[in-house]
């Protein structure tokens, strides 16, 4: 989450609870909600290696906020991030091991373990389909989201269809 | 009630050169009313076999199919042929309209044909023209309009005769993303209203819109089964995938 905060910090300088709701406003219905804990406990850690520095900023009636802001040095972490290219999804998959391995010690045979794992990606497709129903049309950022991990579930069924046909 | 559709012991075998080729062996599945069933597989697997077998499009080798409660294999051509006017609705992947005939008529062919009167078949294809958008075009041509709305103009088609049964073999094989979404809506929503459906596809998120999934491995059922809808409480489960 470093970086998606100096992101949002590069625009402009915001206190905690702000950049938990620009991260909700930005992203829609369909990311998990950032926990304000863990915003605080980057931002902490964030400042402490000079990324970005904070001010204390008076308030009637309740007690002084921090207001933190980007420093060069977090600029520039910020640039390298952006500018690099960004490691591709895994492909030394969870399930793959098992599908491997597994058989090998006898315990699991591998045509239940692919019948299991399609059933099981099919209901979280089955969930990101409601889930594309309920949003929004209006909600770009959101709907592209969702088709992102369709297209990659897609995949790992296709994935899978390929294991059934060269290993089972 | 009896089962929409019924197969025992379902055997295809292809005899095209000196070597015989299975390509369904020993298939028993039943499809109760108003299921949604998708049929998947590996290319290869016998899903298309089978659908062609329910909808009497291929011949059986050896054992049974049954209709609603009516054993429909041993049926002749043209028996069969009259079955399906009444009985089946077909989607394809790539649509098959009747290119010389405009939109609107071929969708109320299917429906002349199955025996319903003029009146009757008009208002069919009224309403479900108006259901599939596509009211404004029923006087244009197959090949004037885009490969979505062909698909949607083929499933009105395949719907008109009010069929017991729709089969669709990779109804979505051939259209972009947002076309597909757009033949998934109507899907779920026929399937709503309680038509049954067995549906060969290779997209997972059009198989997800199915109550059951049959997964076919070698001509082999290897896998039958419901999905299950999880209804996670946070939008954020479901999209963080790791």
């Amino acid at each position: 989450m470093r970086l998606h905060l100096l992101a949002l910090l590069a625009k402009e300088p915001a206190h905690g609870y702000e950049l938990k709701q620009a991260l909700e406003q930005t992203f829609g219905s369909a990311y998990p909600s950032p926990n304000i804990g863990q915003i605080y406990v980057t931002l902490g850690r964030l400042e402490k290696d000079g990324l970005v520095r904070a001010v204390d900023v008076e308030q009637s009636n309740r007690p002084n906020k921090k207001v933190y802001y980007l420093t060069a040095k977090g600029r520039e972490v910020l640039e390298i991030w952006v500018d690099e290219p960004t490691e591709g999804p895994r492909v030394r998959d969870e399930f793959f091991m098992k599908l491997v391995l597994a058989p090998l010690t006898g315990i699991a045979d591998r045509m239940a373990l692919i019948n299991r794992q399609r059933r099981h990606y099919l209901s979280l497709m089955s969930d990101l389909n409601e889930l594309l129903s309920r949003t929004p049309p209006t909600d770009r950022v959101a709907m592209l989201l969702i088709e992102g991990a369709m297209l990659h579930l897609q995949a790992d069924l296709d994935w899978l269809e390929r294991c059934q046909e060269d290993l089972a | 009630m009896n089962a929409v559709a019924k197969t025992v012991n379902l055997v295809k075998i292809y005899q095209d050169g000196a070597v015989p080729v299975p390509a369904v062996r020993g298939v028993d599945l039943q499809v109760e009313p108003g299921e949604f069933v998708a049929v998947m597989g590996p290319s290869g697997s016998g899903k298309s076999t089978l659908v062609h077998m329910l909808g009497g499009l291929d011949t059986r080798t050896s054992g049974e199919i049954w209709l609603d409660g009516k054993r429909v294999d041993t049926l002749s051509e043209s028996a069969w042929a009259l079955l399906r006017r009444k009985k089946i609705g077909f989607v394809f992947q790539f649509f098959n309209l009747v290119a010389n005939m405009t939109v609107g008529d071929n969708v109320e062919l299917p429906a002349l044909l199955s025996g319903a009167s003029p009146k009757v078949a008009r208002r069919r294809r009224e309403s479900l023209l108006a259901a599939l958008n596509l009211t404004d075009r029923a006087d244009a041509a197959p090949a004037q309009l885009s490969g979505g709305e062909q698909q949607r103009v083929a499933l009105a088609r395949a719907l008109a005769n009010e069929p017991a049964l729709l089969l669709a073999d990779e109804p979505t094989g051939n259209l972009d993303s947002r076309n597909t979404r757009d033949v998934l809506r109507l899907l779920g929503d026929v399937h709503k209203d309680g038509q049954t459906i067995v549906m060969v596809t290779h997209d997972a998120r059009v198989a997800s819109l199915a109550d059951r999934v049959v997964s076919l491995f070698d001509g082999e059922i290897v896998d039958d089964g419901r999905i299950v809808r999880r209804r996670t409480g946070t939008a954020g489960e479901v999209i963080d995938l790791r």
